[in-house]
């Protein structure tokens, strides 16, 4: 499927009004990692949404991204429960092995990383999630036992 | 099950599923929270189904995965019922021997069951584990009872009976009498009374000709479900939306019906992909069976649902920012009023309320405002569950009636503070609440007392520090937070913020100065008085609320650059205990930074000119040495001389 039919099947899927733009872009977000600027231009003219809006709202949630993404993508959580228990470790731990700071990607697309606010498996803190797989219990020594299990 | 049109025939549905069901009969109840999936449970379950064909025993012992039981750091759970065996941590490995021993043989397997570390004595059955003998699980309860996929389980366990009731023995007026009679107050945060935000929904008048929600041309009355949970450290309503959403869904009808809304909206925290999935599969077959949709149970009631998923914007939770956004837009608040029980989404008068609201809901009609009204203080009604979480040993969910003592949550249940450690605080509220230090541990927990002691109740997180945990850094923290998620529309919470977040930053390294507190309380003062929204009027209350209580630990980073928990990276030093150092290489070879000096039978030093306070060296030295030691706020000692640096061992042949 091209990625101008994809686009419109998520389109068709959630209803062409613009009440729906915020469903369509995390399903397009969910399916390509990342915003492409031809299917955010597809969104617009079948939302009937101006592109200053689609911006506005792609950068205003953090669910979203307008540049691709490595093929893991790691969240570290910094959530309280995992503050506490040594998160700020976990996370320099990964950012020294992937060289890369929150919010970006490495040059060779492997890994993206971010933080998130809370996982809701903060009983399992320090807690990073790897493309959806949870990892509970981190220590700096944990977290690089993990990584390096990703290829 | 064909289509239930009437209060009648949901009675001879659940007649019959209950006759198709024998209480005696064992079976497996698997735990499949995202807590326990986390850890495994996919695969125990799958080894229970498959070990249970193996022996042969399939046709007489059910399996089931549940939602989450609450005892999450403790998952993967198992329990076992009719006896209530409960086991713990139990890996795909074990599943053989608990199936041969314990539904063959009838043998209770020692190994997995929770061990008390007060008595050492293993506890057999679920509810006689500390952890849960102190709590009151009206809400939570079921979760784990009931597999969140199938509606037979919900309706076996009395499900549905509450909407049947109010939607033929009630008018819309009495329900909401029921609530207010309740004393239900809102659990999403601020702890609005209930029944009266639902009066005033009920009265507001829908404009004539208001606008309508696109294409789907729909007018008239909302409701929602707030499930966008956005206090870190708290995940009671993920718990219940994934573990029970039946629940939230007949709470959700019976708000409709007294409110007279037609149409509903799930919002959820866009993390929580397995919440959206079992909320969304609930849906459908409710539609399918008539509990949801046009003539729900006969009754005339047109009520229908969409599940809307946030996009990871923490000011989303706040009811103005949330209909925004479920309208499409970037979430930012509004001044109130209008509220909006009186312009909501599209501007239809609009009934917002958390998840676990909803959840209590159907247990009032059914058992009465008095049952509810019961439980609980002068000023706040029922149970609340809560997410103990952080330096406590029994992490998880807890259930309990308002007013209990902080303590008994604290020790009884969480069994206290892991590692020897002592207690310091309990952070409450989320990132607008405040931090409860040990003096005020017999604190009655509900709304009004917490507001008391410069906290909140918030959503229900619990975060339990020791004295491991620096309060000017939970300070930092909690407005590094805010500054982040301020949505940046009004002066006072976003460059407040900001200012406050850097003089805080500043103190953490060491860096603090004269005027410095000062500065703080004058930023709190202005930030509390003309924020447009409750983020940037409540996010002072850390730095509040840890000043109140802890000003000496301010002042020990200001004065001394000290700090006394000796958490804070720029101010702690790492140090090798000479006398405990047995030159075993491992802190060596692990330092990241190469920072360590030392080698075989030379007890190690840490080059301190190197050393980046990264904390390896001290987390990779073996228990039994312990030799790894922080300090802040004095000098380093100086290190030992080469000679006094070599180990020479007893050679192994000299022992007698
Ligand atoms: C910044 C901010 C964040 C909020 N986040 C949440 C949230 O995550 N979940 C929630 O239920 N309420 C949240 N609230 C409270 C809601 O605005 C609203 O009061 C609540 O959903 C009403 O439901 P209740 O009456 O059942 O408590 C938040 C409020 C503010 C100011
Ligand atoms: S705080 Fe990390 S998962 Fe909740």
């Amino acid at each position: 499927m091209s990625l101008l039919e994809r686009v419109d099947a998520i389109i068709d899927r959630h209803g062409a009004e613009p009440s729906a733009l915020i469903q369509v872009l995390l399903e397009l977000q969910g399916e390509l990692h990342w915003l492409p600027r031809e299917a955010l231009a597809r969104v617009g003219e079948r939302l009937v949404v101006p592109q200053s809006r689609i911006q506005r709202i792609a950068t205003f949630y953090k669910a979203f991204s307008l540049v691709p993404k490595g093929r893991h993508e790691i969240h570290v959580c910094m959530g309280t429960a995992c503050h506490v228990r040594g998160a700020g470790r976990v996370l320099d731990k990964v950012k020294e092995l992937t060289g890369i700071a929150p919010g970006e990607t490495d040059l060779e697309l492997k890994f993206s990383l971010e933080t998130v606010n809370c996982l809701g498996c903060c009983a399992l803190g320090p807690v990073m999630e790897i493309d959806g797989k949870t990892h509970g219990k981190l220590g700096a020594e944990g977290a690089a036992t993990v990584l390096e299990s990703y290829e | 099950m064909t289509r239930i049109a009437s209060p009648t025939e949901l009675e001879r549905i659940r007649a019959e599923v209950l006759a198709g069901r024998d209480p005696e009969r064992p079976h497996v109840a698997v735990c499949v929270g995202t807590g326990c999936l986390a850890t495994g449970a996919r695969a125990v379950l799958a080894a229970f189904e498959a070990a249970i064909a193996e022996q042969g025993i399939d046709a007489t012992v059910g399996v089931r995965g549940t939602g989450c039981h609450g005892f999450c750091e403790r998952g993967p759970i198992v329990v076992i019922e009719p006896a209530e065996i409960c086991y713990l941590q139990v890996k795909p490995e074990d599943v053989p021997e608990l199936v041969r021993e314990t539904l063959v043989e009838k043998r209770v397997v020692e190994r997995l069951l929770y061990l008390d570390p007060r008595s050492g004595e293993r506890v057999v059955r679920e509810s006689d584990i500390p952890f849960y003998k102190h709590q009151k699980r009206l809400i939570f309860g079921p979760n784990r009872t009931i597999d969140p996929t199938s509606l037979e389980d919900y309706l076996a366990i009395g499900g549905f009976r509450a909407l049947a009731r109010a939607l033929f023995k009630r008018t819309p007026e009495q329900v909401i009498e029921e609530v207010k009679a309740a004393g239900l107050r809102g659990r999403g945060g601020a702890g609005f009374p209930t029944g009266v935000k639902w009066g005033l929904a009920r009265e507001a008048e829908c404009e004539p000709g208001g606008r309508s929600s696109g294409a789907s041309g729909a007018s008239g009355k909302v409701v929602v479900v707030n499930c966008d949970e956005g206090d870190p450290g708290a995940y009671m309503d993920r718990s219940l939306m994934e573990g029970n959403p039946f629940c939230v869904l007949e709470g959700l009808t019976i708000g409709a019906y007294a409110i007279g809304a037609s149409e509903g909206y799930i919002y959820v925290r866009q993390e929580y992909g397995l919440a959206v999935e079992n909320v969304g599969r609930a849906l459908r077959r409710l539609e399918e069976v008539g509990l949801l949709g046009d003539d729900v149970l006969g009754s005339g009631l047109s009520f229908r649902v969409k599940v809307h998923r946030g996009a990871g914007a923490f000011v989303c939770g706040e009811e103005t920012a949330l209909l925004l956004s479920l309208e499409g837009k970037p979430g930012e608040p509004r001044t109130r009023p209008p509220y909006p029980a009186v312009r909501g989404l599209f501007g239809r008068p609009t009934n917002i309320n958390n998840v676990e609201t909803w959840a209590a809901v159907p247990r009032i009609v059914s058992e009465g405002a008095a049952a509810f009204a019961a439980i609980g203080t002068a000023g706040s009604k029922g149970t609340k569950i809560f997410s103990l979480v952080g330096k406590i040993t029994n992490t998880g969910l807890v259930e309990v009636p308002m007013g209990i003592p902080l303590r008994e949550i604290v020790f009884e249940i969480g069994g206290g503070i892991p590692g020897g450690m002592r207690f310091k605080a309990v952070q409450t509220g989320g990132p607008s609440g405040g931090c409860i230090p040990e003096s005020q541990l017999d604190l009655r927990v509900d709304f009004d007392e917490l507001t008391r002691a410069g906290s909140m109740m918030g959503s229900g997180g619990l975060i339990v520090m020791d004295e491991e945990t620096c309060m000017v850094d939970v300070a930092r923290y909690f407005i590094e937070f805010l500054t982040d998620e301020s949505c940046g529309k009004c002066a006072p919470c976003r460059e407040g913020l900001r200012q406050m977040h850097r003089i805080l930053t500043r103190i953490t390294r060491g860096e603090g100065r004269e005027g410095d507190l000062e500065r703080l309380l004058e930023l709190s003062a202005l930030a509390k008085e003309v924020s447009l929204c409750a983020l940037g009027g409540t996010a002072p209350n850390p730095f509040l609320s840890t000043y109140r209580y802890f000003r000496e630990e301010y002042e020990a980073h200001v004065k001394e650059k000290r700090c006394p928990a000796l958490a804070c990276k720029a101010l702690v030093r790492y140090v090798i205990d000479p006398a405990r150092c047995t030159a075993c290489l491992i802190c060596m070879r692990k330092c990241p930074e190469g920072a360590i000096d030392g080698g075989k039978h030379r007890i190690h030093v840490i080059v301190q000119e190197k050393c980046t306070s990264c904390g390896t060296c001290l987390e990779v030295c073996p228990a039994r040495f312990g030799a790894v030691r922080k300090i802040s706020g004095v000098p380093v000692p100086p290190p030992p001389s080469e000679e006094e640096r070599v180990i020479v061992r007893k050679k192994k042949a000299a022992a007698p």
